[in-house]
């Protein structure tokens, strides 16, 4: 497989604190990779570098084309959606109207009904909720909305960033089963950052672990799944 | 009664003028989170070229569709030009520029159309206009009506347009908008040009009133600052609200409470922010901003 996403000997600082140093890894075409770790490993920071919204030196490619030095907006306009940590829906905003942001940065804006249609397909509850704002939904369903929102654009590449992060583990299974749907039936690549390793392994097919801002294991997901020793040591389950 | 109503009418035709001006301030102030204190002064500036273009002896709302682009166009080049290169630094630092603006805009104005007070003109008709018993002034209810008009217009725009959802997602969360494509720099370029816009409007429907000089939107301000305050500078529909009751305040006390009359009521403004500060800081529709330090 083609990689959609390839980031060579990527680094990237905040002012003077340098948090990658020089990270390589790929997203295949059609493929979910994801990126594991501890807290301060670099994950979020390997997607902020992706889209641009943090100083990086070394080589970023999507679809063959450079994309590092590009500007956040036009990073987006390429087909690149991210749904950051926190979330990042707009509070004051409804539900409709977040949506409908997600789509903005499209060319073509026709059958935008059909877009609606599908989100609300995959997320019932948003249907039901597009009046009310933003922020009146709960942890979970803000989660849902940031994917949902980021599905608008259709994106070739969805980025997660921590999707599990303060839900019920039901609601957390609920969002892996359709972010694999997403990727099963539309063939949107996706680059998930997780602390879930478990969940995270169990739906990629490559995964990179970062120490402290490097690669300390890459592969394929299912070797590392396998893997005890790496497993004890590095994954925690 | 017959009094009472007139002295409201024209309370809400002064309303109107805060009202304008004090969504222009809270336009840019939910985008930047500076407060523009050259707003009134980007006002009186655009009411001079509306002047000089009818001295010239161009047609009223030939001068004012002109003068209202000339202002969108200026709004948006100083957001570009001025504020930009500033916009990382400190909130202070970007106050101290727009008190900068406010000096240069009203000494070049006082430089090239001189200090000396002017007459501007009323596109509306003269003759009193008669329902009932009450006489109402014909520029009191035009004033009403184009302010309601551009509310209106400016309300469709913000919640029915895809560029009005952008800028008002720029406003709320610049790096979410970047995100999904939104290009949040010149979203605030286009907020200082809509503010500088409405401004425009707001002087060439007030300087009919209180005569056409540089000076002449410093109280105005004052009385847009007490709108914002009152209605919450993080709403813009209740700065609108809050220069509304302003204005009928303003005009009520200045004639019924006889001590007040007309040389108090700049201080009855004050009182207004001073009040709302002390009993609700985050005016009567504002939220409180909450942060996490």
């Amino acid at each position: 497989m083609a990689a959609l996403l390839e980031a060579r000997q990527v680094e990237a600082r905040y002012g003077w604190t340098k948090v990658l140093h020089g990270v390589t890894f790929a997203v295949a075409e059609g493929g979910i990779t994801t990126v594991l770790g501890a807290n301060g490993a670099g994950k979020t920071t390997a997607l902020r570098a992706v889209c641009g919204m943090v100083e990086t030196s070394g080589e970023i490619c999507f679809d063959g084309r450079r994309i590092d030095g590009r500007a956040t907006e036009d990073i987006a306009r390429l087909g690149i959606a991210h749904a950051p940590e926190g979330r990042g829906t707009f509070v004051g905003l409804t539900v409709e109207e977040n949506l409908w942001l997600g789509a903005y940065a499209r060319r073509d804006r026709t059958r935008l009904a059909d877009d609606f249609e599908r989100v609300y397909h995959y997320f019932p509850m948003l249907r039901e909720r597009r009046r009310q704002r933003a922020g009146t939904l709960s942890g979970g369903e803000q989660q849902m909305l940031a994917v949902a929102r980021a599905l608008m654009l259709r994106p070739r590449l969805l980025l997660l960033d921590e999707p599990s992060l303060g839900l019920a583990p039901l609601v957390v299974r609920e969002i892996f089963r359709i972010v694999r749907a997403i990727n099963r039936d539309e063939r949107v690549s996706v680059l998930l950052v997780e602390q879930n390793a478990s969940l995270a392994l169990d739906l990629a097919d490559q995964a990179y672990l970062l120490e402290t801002g490097r690669v300390a294991i890459a592969g394929p997901a299912a070797d590392l799944r396998r893997d005890d020793a790496i497993r004890r040591s590095y994954l925690g389950y | 009664m017959d009094v009472f109503l007139q002295q409201v009418v024209s309370g809400l035709a002064t309303g109107g003028i805060y009202a304008s001006l004090a969504l222009s301030l809270v336009m840019i102030y939910q985008a930047t989170d500076v407060v523009n204190f050259a707003q009134g002064e980007m006002a009186m500036f655009s009411t001079y070229l509306a002047w000089s273009m009818l001295n010239r002896g161009a047609p009223y709302w030939v001068a004012f569709v002109l003068t209202v682009t000339i202002a969108f166009v200026g709004g948006l080049a100083i957001e570009r030009l001025i504020i930009r290169p500033v916009e990382q630094a400190p909130v202070l630092a970007i106050v101290i520029v727009t008190l900068g603006l406010l000096v240069i805009f009203n000494s070049v104005a006082g430089w090239l159309y001189s200090y000396i007070i002017q007459p501007f003109p009323s596109p509306f008709p003269r003759a009193p206009i008669r329902i009932g018993r009450v006489v109402f002034g014909p520029h009191d209810l035009g004033v009403i009506g184009v302010t309601l008009v551009m509310l209106v217009l400016l309300w469709l725009f913000f919640r029915f347009t895809s560029l009005g959802l952008a800028l008002r997602a720029a406003a709320q969360n610049p790096a979410g908008s970047r995100l999904v494509g939104i290009r949040v720099g010149w979203m605030l370029a286009l907020g200082w040009g809509l503010a500088a816009l409405i401004g425009a409007v707001a002087g060439m429907m007030v300087a009919p009133i209180i005569f056409l000089e540089p000076n002449m939107m410093s109280g105005i301000l004052i009385y847009a600052f007490a709108s914002a305050t009152l209605g919450g500078f993080t709403s813009p529909g209740g700065a609108v609200l809050g220069g509304f009751l302003v204005g009928v305040i303003e005009n009520l006390a200045g004639t019924y409470v006889r001590f007040i009359g007309t040389d108090l009521k700049l201080t009855l403004a004050l009182l207004v922010i001073i009040v709302v500060l002390l009993v609700k800081p985050s005016g009567l529709f504002g939220q409180a901003v909450v942060r996490r330090v």
